[in-house]
């Protein structure tokens, strides 16, 4: 819809509520670029002269407050938290789009959960995992104790992205399968789920997003050990929970802004290839 | 046989669908099991109305956080709605495709940076602007209801966007056609359609910013008493959970789960809220 610019004043001056409107909509569009531009752009430019190579260091003293142990710790929590997370979520997808009559009580119930698990703040996932695997189950500040909550924590956002890719898949090849003779089971895994893999995929890069991003709900189940974990019953740290022990120790601001710096660009390739997936799957 | 494997596969399906129901079964149970007793053996009214969060007396009064929370919270939706909402305007109706390409994943990205970085940047710029040019030590009510309505843009400018975009075509075109202005058309005759679901969005909002823990605690101040000011301090339940349960004991620990069962039940009735609206709306 493209204005005439000899009548587009004419228009406005007859109109000036409208005007105003328009005013507001560019004013807002500008203050949000902006918001985006600064935050970015404050945390590169301050943190990248900040990036050193003691930084990367494999082992971690108060010398040199290296953010390599809490690299690796992250690395590991996402795996771990992924391979608890991911099938659960799947699996419980595939029984809500497979199995599960629409409209049925339990998907009502298991949809209502869902969005429950997913408007729940991390630091109440903390003080659950805290209560239940922490003090409970005797796991005290452990890795396996941030993995589970975290576990817990991503599980909805796992079912509805799966839910969404297995509901994408078209109708008929599900009736071309059962049609050849073939079992449901054997539809699922050889042809619905290879269909959907895109779909979920984007889903757990999502997930790793959250994973990497999270603080509160690590703080009081995996603790703050600045280690590469021996084990999963060690404590152990992650980057966003580094960061927030720097900060809270007020002395390191310039180990804080790289550390801010790696986050960031951990951030900025996770969104990159989940949009990248994404526009993929437009595509098709 | 084939029958046996295909109903055992069945059940695993089944099994997993319910891990989610188990969870916040779970969520419920313990953290009831836990805060329930605390808030008795305080007495109800004196732990919710309380004035005075004084554990080293045996004072556990969480009134000054609720208060804070819901300021906080307030200010973030004063501050993002209007700004987020114009902007899924701009997005849906006015932005051309080749800036759409770049404007839509910065705004995921938004979404995406982790709370903690969100903190940082409002402990680095946020405070000390505030601190120049509203007074007061910069860490206040209203910077974190600034940097909380920073946060919560993404979620509004998405959800509003997405709904602006599901309002029929037709609607804007016989605005126009009637000879409204753009602008008259798409704010009196596609946003009405659209409420339901933009509130809803902002419910989602205040779900956000009344749960975020580590970007709050950075800049709110900390201070357990009532703000007298926009600039005062503030402390809201969840920095209170963050800040003292590193070293809390007994009946110390207890109350500051009973802060978090409190939060529980605001996100609860928050996304009750959420579900009606959304059942409202389709």
């Amino acid at each position: 819809m493209k204005e005439n610019n000899g009548n587009f004043w004419i228009v406005y001056k007859r109109r000036p509520a409208s005007l105003a409107m328009r005013i507001m909509v560019i004013i807002s569009a500008v203050i949000t670029a902006a918001i985006i531009v600064s935050l970015i752009g404050y945390i590169l430019v301050n943190g990248i002269s900040h990036i050193k190579p003691e930084l990367f260091a494999w082992t971690f003293n108060t010398e040199n407050m290296s953010m390599m142990p809490a690299i690796v710790s992250t690395v590991y929590m996402t795996v771990l938290s992924l391979v608890m997370a991911v099938p659960v979520g799947v699996f419980s997808a595939i029984y809500l789009v497979e199995y599960a009559k629409r409209g049925s009580r339990l998907v009502k119930v298991m949809r209502l959960t869902a969005e429950t698990l997913q408007g729940i703040p991390s630091i109440v996932y903390g003080l659950f995992g805290y209560i239940l695997f922490v003090v409970m189950l005797g796991w005290s500040y452990s890795f396996l104790a941030g993995a589970v909550t975290l576990a817990i924590m991503i599980l909805p956002l796992i079912i509805r992205t799966t839910e969404e890719a297995l509901l994408s898949v078209p109708d008929s090849y599900r009736e071309g399968s059962f049609g050849l003779g073939a079992g449901k089971r054997y539809t699922i895994f050889k042809l619905i789920l290879p269909c959907a893999v895109p779909g979920i995929l984007a889903g757990i890069i999502l997930a790793i997003g959250r994973i990497v991003g999270e603080s509160a709900a690590l703080l009081f189940t995996a603790g703050t050990v600045a280690q590469v974990p021996g084990s999963i019953f060690d404590s152990a740290r992650t980057l966003s929970v580094h960061m927030y022990a720097l900060l809270s120790e007020g002395l390191y601001t310039d180990e804080a802004y790289a550390t801010a710096v790696v986050l960031l660009v951990l951030v900025i390739c996770i969104n990159g290839i989940s949009g990248l997936i994404a526009k993929k799957l437009v595509a098709r | 046989m084939r029958n046996h494997s295909e109903n055992a596969m069945k059940a695993v399906f089944l099994a997993a669908a319910c891990v989610s129901i188990i969870a916040v079964i779970l969520i419920c149970v313990f953290l009831f099991a836990s805060g329930i007793p605390a808030i008795l053996e305080i007495g109800p009214f004196d732990f919710l109305l309380g004035r005075s969060w004084k554990p080293g007396q045996g004072l556990y009064g969480i009134f000054p956080m609720i208060i804070g929370s819901i300021y906080v919270t307030a200010g973030a939706i004063i501050i993002g709605v209007p700004i987020g909402l114009f902007c899924a305007v701009f997005l849906a109706r006015y932005c051309p495709k080749g800036l759409y390409r770049i404007a839509k994943p910065a705004i995921n990205l938004l979404a995406g940076i982790p709370s903690i970085v969100y903190g940082f940047f409002g402990l680095m710029v946020v405070v000390p602007l505030v601190q120049n040019y509203a007074g007061g030590s910069g860490k206040s009510l209203l910077t974190a209801s600034v940097l909380l309505g920073i946060m919560i843009l993404p979620t509004i400018i998405n959800v509003s966007e997405s709904n602006i975009r599901a309002v029929p075509e037709h609607y804007y075109e016989g605005s126009l056609a009637l000879g409204a202005t753009k602008e008259r058309s798409i704010f009196r005759a596609v946003l009405p359609a659209a409420k339901m679901g933009i509130l809803a969005g902002v419910i989602l909002g205040i779900g956000r910013a009344i749960g975020e823990t580590m970007a709050v605690v950075m800049v709110c101040g900390n201070q357990a008493i009532l703000p007298e000011h926009i600039t005062s301090g503030v402390r809201t339940l969840t920095a209170n959970i963050v800040l003292e349960m590193g070293y809390a004991s007994g009946l110390h620990r207890d109350a500051l789960i009973a802060t978090a069962v409190v939060l529980f039940v605001f996100i609860l009735l928050i996304n009750l809220s959420f579900t009606a609206l959304k059942r409202r709306g389709a």
